[in-house]
């Protein structure tokens, strides 16, 4: 029997700290195409192997190669292309927007736009997407969507469709099909189990879509909704981002090392795929195949979005504290609009000077919509929603100790 | 009409909504095939099946959670969480998201879900089969909770839950199921046969939210009480021969002041009996309420016969719960005042 040491908590780290480079060979990697894809109808345990790969399409050079590269033509690349530069776009114009103080608060998506992009072009009208606070490209991708809306929401002015109630970027669009953020952690996920459930229950054919990142699947919501997902075959694709960071928290600390988030789904008897999130291509076409699977009542599907948080948490958060500040560009998966726009060019579909116009295209996009926005009213200037928007929505009708608060309250200050 | 027990009444009320809309669903742990372990949807999932009345895995997050997620689809959840007491792990879901969806979405989407779960002590179920949590729930705003105290206000309020369009959670005092208890441990069990409150009206009607019920009228003294407590009130005033009015409060909150304050002001005494502990309890609530809006009427301080501030016991099950003879102490108080 060999002499045992003492104990000793493991506690894991990450590779890399502020100034020393990290090493990346802790995410395993598959070459462009070479993974396998089944059909949807496959037994769940036959996708255990996907959990530990990484699927891809596009090469280094642009190609894309394999069985998953999905079958799209140009007008889909373009439309996907300019949805990423319209989100970088907009968040960057937001992070300004915030150091102005016309909004208190905002969150980036810098580097992972490829995942919700696609997500948005691949699902279908009438389901429902479960977002956390960083899918704001569900939304940007879409042909329907208002800027000015988004921003009013951010300036919680009185155009805010949240009514000033919640935090800017929690978002709702039930007609898009954008659940109303909540803002704690995994709680929505379970919720999209509920969802599929009844559209299951009522015999449509709708999908839910939740979503979660890497941090906060170590919640218990998340793995009871695995269970629940599991148990009533749910039409519904649990999306783990997996961006490497939670705030200063490394992915292994969540639960990552030695194994992948995707693996969690195996091990609920969930298909489970682990994709190149920085990869528009692999992206479309995992959630087409995913959405499939969950249509024709073959069940839930989770897929691990392999990425990269490329700016910091929220503007309350300074990654340079914890991360080296080189660690986005030396992330082995690249950026999504570069690696996109390669792919188009080598196709013929796209030219540097089309890039170059569209990119003044959404800049003076989302320059326009915020001018409107800022018409309506920023935090700076203290236009609030009025003072019922307080008290109403608490109960479908508004009880009687709550009407006397809204009295004392208008009372208070000088209101008829 | 029926003879009805509070579990029949219970059931016939699912019953009754499972039949007129479609959209209305029931699970929970052990709820399906075999009907609930105080066989509150016995048979239901033979009549409506399986689509509609199911088992759900042992997982109170998982199960509001889910609710949650059907209600913004447009389905009616009405779950069952085996015991109050194990709501906890749940408690994120119906604090964060069930009782804010409606508010942080304004209005995009809405949770209309109903959380029954036994509640209570007085069978021996030690600390995690007996305790009374409304309290928790009744300072979350966005939440109604709802607490009957017999079959005919069972059955009524249970679908007036179901119907409305906020999340309610609906606590069953389960040493009423089979029957009312005053508190006098030591005497024969009482079933709902020869009450008049066992008596159900067969289909559809509700019990409507935000109306408390006065049980017995008075001029001596206002008994606020819910739950099992109604029926010690009752049996306090009687043996203390003491005209107290008594109102049963059914829903807990939002609740229906007017009826309270109406009552204290002619009566110019309360007391607050609850079986829940004392300290932060909805009794301290009520007392301010009263306090409040009656203050000029008041001939004494306002009393409050609770459960005492420690977990619920086991054996000294009746050391804890509140007695008509702890009701008859505080009568004595208030009147001598």
């Amino acid at each position: 029997m060999p002499q045992r040491k003492p104990l000793h908590l493991h506690v894991p780290e990450p590779t890399g700290r502020p100034g020393r480079d990290t090493d990346f060979s802790y995410l395993p990697l598959s070459p462009a195409g070479a993974k396998r894809r089944p059909p949807v109808d496959v037994p769940a345990a036959q996708t255990n192997d996907l959990a530990f790969a990484l699927i891809r399409v596009l090469a280094d050079d642009g190609q894309a190669l394999g069985p998953w590269a999905p079958a799209i033509g140009a007008e889909v690349l373009q439309r996907g292309l300019r949805a990423m530069m319209l989100t970088r776009a907009f968040d960057a114009r937001m992070l300004i927007a915030q150091r102005q103080k016309k909004t208190s608060f905002y969150m980036q998506c810098l580097g992972e736009e490829a995942i919700a992009c696609a997500h948005a072009l691949a699902i279908g009208e009438g389901d429902m997407c479960f977002p956390t606070y960083r899918q704001q490209g569900l939304l940007l991708a879409r042909p329907d969507t208002s800027l000015v809306e988004m921003i009013c929401q951010l300036y919680s002015n009185p155009r805010d469709p949240m009514k000033g109630r919640q935090l800017p970027v929690m978002y709702s669009s039930k007609r898009q099909g954008f659940f109303s953020i909540s803002g704690n952690l995994a709680t929505q996920v379970i919720q999209a189990v509920g969802w599929a459930m009844a559209s299951a229950i009522k015999g449509d054919d709708k999908v839910a879509s939740a979503w979660i990142g890497d941090g906060a699947s170590a919640e218990s919501d998340f793995h009871t909704a695995l269970t629940f997902a599991h148990v009533y075959r749910a039409p519904v694709i649990i999306n783990v981002v997996n961006n490497q960071w939670a705030i200063s928290t490394f992915q292994a600390i969540a639960g990552g090392e030695g194994t992948t988030f995707a693996a969690r789904g195996s091990g609920c008897g969930i298909a489970s795929l682990r994709v190149d999130g920085n990869d528009f291509l692999a992206c479309y076409a995992a959630t087409k195949w995913a959405l499939e699977r969950a249509r024709s009542g073959f069940g839930p599907t989770l897929i691990e979005w392999v990425t990269y948080r490329a700016g910091a948490h929220s503007t309350s958060d300074d990654p340079s504290k914890y991360r080296p500040a080189n660690d986005a560009q030396r992330f082995p998966l690249g950026d999504p609009i570069d690696r996109l726009k390669q792919h188009m060019l080598r196709l013929g579909h796209w030219s540097e000077s089309e890039h170059a116009a569209t990119q003044k295209a959404v800049e003076a996009e989302v320059l326009a919509a915020q001018k409107e926005a800022e018409q309506y009213g920023t935090l700076l200037d203290h236009h609030i929603p009025p003072v019922e928007s307080l008290f109403e929505d608490v109960y479908e009708r508004m009880p009687a100790h709550l009407q006397r608060q809204l009295a004392q309250v208008r009372a208070m200050e000088g209101l008829q | 009409m029926s003879q009805m027990t509070m579990i029949q009444a219970l059931r016939d009320a699912m019953d009754v909504m499972l039949e007129r809309d479609p959209n209305v669903v029931v699970y929970g742990q052990d709820v399906g095939y075999f009907g609930g372990v105080f066989r509150c949807t016995e048979g239901l999932q033979k009549k409506y099946g399986t689509q509609r009345v199911f088992d759900a895995p042992i997982s109170e997050g998982g199960i509001v959670g889910t609710a949650v997620g059907m209600g913004a689809y447009g389905l009616r959840p009405v779950v069952e969480i085996q015991f109050a007491d194990y709501v906890y792990p749940a408690f994120d879901q119906i604090v964060s998201e069930a009782a804010r969806l409606r508010y942080r979405s304004a209005c995009d989407f809405t949770a209309p879900l109903t959380l029954r779960m036994p509640c209570g002590g007085g069978i021996y179920g030690g600390q995690t089969h007996s305790q009374s949590p409304e309290a928790v729930f009744t300072q979350v705003c966005g939440l109604r909770t709802v607490m009957p105290s017999n079959p005919y206000d069972a059955k009524g309020l249970l679908i007036a839950s179901i119907e409305c369009n906020d999340p309610v959670i609906f606590l069953e005092p389960k040493r009423l199921y089979n029957g009312p208890f005053d508190g006098h441990h030591d005497r024969p069990v009482q079933t709902w046969a020869s009450h008049p409150k066992g008596e159900v009206p067969d289909g559809y009607y509700t019990v409507p939210l935000e109306s408390a019920d006065v049980v017995r009228t008075g001029q001596a003294v206002t008994v606020i009480a819910y739950g099992t407590m109604v029926h010690v009130a009752v049996a306090a005033a009687a043996q203390a021969q003491v005209d107290a009015e008594i109102i049963d409060l059914r829903s807990l909150w939002p609740l229906d002041l007017d009826t309270l304050v109406a009552s204290v002001k002619k009566t110019g005494r309360c007391v607050i009996v609850h079986e829940a502990t004392r300290a932060c309890g909805l009794g301290a609530e009520l007392s301010s309420l009263v306090q409040e809006h009656c203050f000029h009427h008041l001939e004494a301080p306002i009393e409050r016969v609770t459960g005492w501030d420690t977990p619920y016991p086991h054996a000294q099950e009746w050391l804890y719960f509140p007695t008509p003879a702890r009701v008859m102490a505080a009568f004595q108080r208030v009147l001598e005042a």
